[in-house]
């Protein structure tokens, strides 16, 4: 299991390479769309480098939920439901949602996912691979 | 005007990379648009070459039922112009196709000179059925006239078959 530095410096490379940024720029508190400029398309690209650099499989959607931003069961009039940022907390534990909880207009989750988040993600899906047995 | 900004493929295996030729010559128009007097290849026109290169690369693994948009250019870096005169090389190599989208990396050569270098990202899409880009008999024409199966090989070297979904009747 590598350690959070390493994971940061693999993560960081993988957003320089996808996001052409500068090294200085990917700090642990940026945030990917507001600070680094990622787009919606982004995040395809962003989930198969991860993918490649620390051997480990992500199903579409689980590092970005689109589906459930989409989801007219979870949104009303642009905001995530209850129900949705239940859903929402379930599906991403690594990230620190109760900032946006206070208004949660899908617009403006993306501005919330930062360099950190992706890094505890990968630090999540990496234990559970461990704890399988398949890394 | 047909939107073709390869001549031919030369390579093409399958899921692991292409090479396609285009050639340059002062009888085409677009060579004395961007700086009259000056005739050169506007470089987003090398971008099209490499991307259609690497596009087919792609679509060939979903025998080019699906739709290959080109969805964002993380990064290119060109090192030289290219004029009428040159023969370009384009060459692609797949980082990872998956049924959602697609990583590329390309490069384009004069002879050994390395002019441009860069990644495609492409996005991948079920074709609509309303309104495909294409008719299947215009496709299946145009990747005979790149010669890509008469150069496409398989994982296993064999020739590569023309794709069932382009060849049936509609």
């Amino acid at each position: 299991m590598p350690t959070r530095e390493e994971i940061f410096q693999k993560v960081k490379t993988v957003l320089m390479e996808a996001l052409a940024v500068d090294e200085d720029e990917v700090r642990p508190e940026a945030t990917l769309v507001g600070d680094l400029g990622a787009e919606s398309i982004d995040f395809l690209d962003i989930a198969f480098r991860l993918e490649k650099a620390f051997d480990i499989k992500i199903p579409r959607g689980e590092l970005f939920p689109e589906d459930i931003l989409t989801n007219d069961k979870y949104v009303q009039d642009g905001k995530l439901t209850p129900a949705g940022l239940e859903e929402l907390r379930r599906r991403m534990p690594y990230t620190n949602l109760d900032q946006f909880a206070k208004n949660p207009a899908v617009q403006e989750f993306a501005n919330f996912l930062t360099v950190e988040d992706i890094c505890r993600f990968v630090e999540r899906k990496l234990a559970a691979a461990q704890a399988a047995g398949t890394v | 005007m047909r939107w073709c900004w390869i001549d031919r493929f030369i390579e093409f295996e399958a899921g692991r990379s292409a090479k396609a030729v285009k050639v340059i010559s002062l009888a085409e128009d677009y060579v004395h648009d961007y700086l009259p007097g000056y005739p050169l290849v506007p470089r987003c026109f090398v971008i099209e070459g490499l991307a259609q290169t690497a596009g087919l690369l792609v679509s060939q693994q979903f025998d080019f039922r699906l739709n290959v948009i080109l969805a964002k250019i993380p990064r290119i870096v060109f090192f030289h112009e290219a004029f009428p005169g040159d023969v370009l090389t384009y060459v692609a190599r797949a980082e990872f196709i998956r049924r959602d989208g697609a990583l590329t990396s390309t490069q384009c050569l004069r002879g050994e000179e390395l002019l441009a270098e860069g990644q495609i990202f492409f996005a991948i899409f079920e074709a609509g059925q309303q309104m495909p880009l294409f008719r299947r008999a215009d496709f299946l024409h145009q990747l005979r006239m790149l010669r890509l199966f008469e150069v496409g090989r398989g994982p296993d070297g064999t020739p590569l078959p023309l794709p069932a979904e382009l060849t049936e009747p509609v």
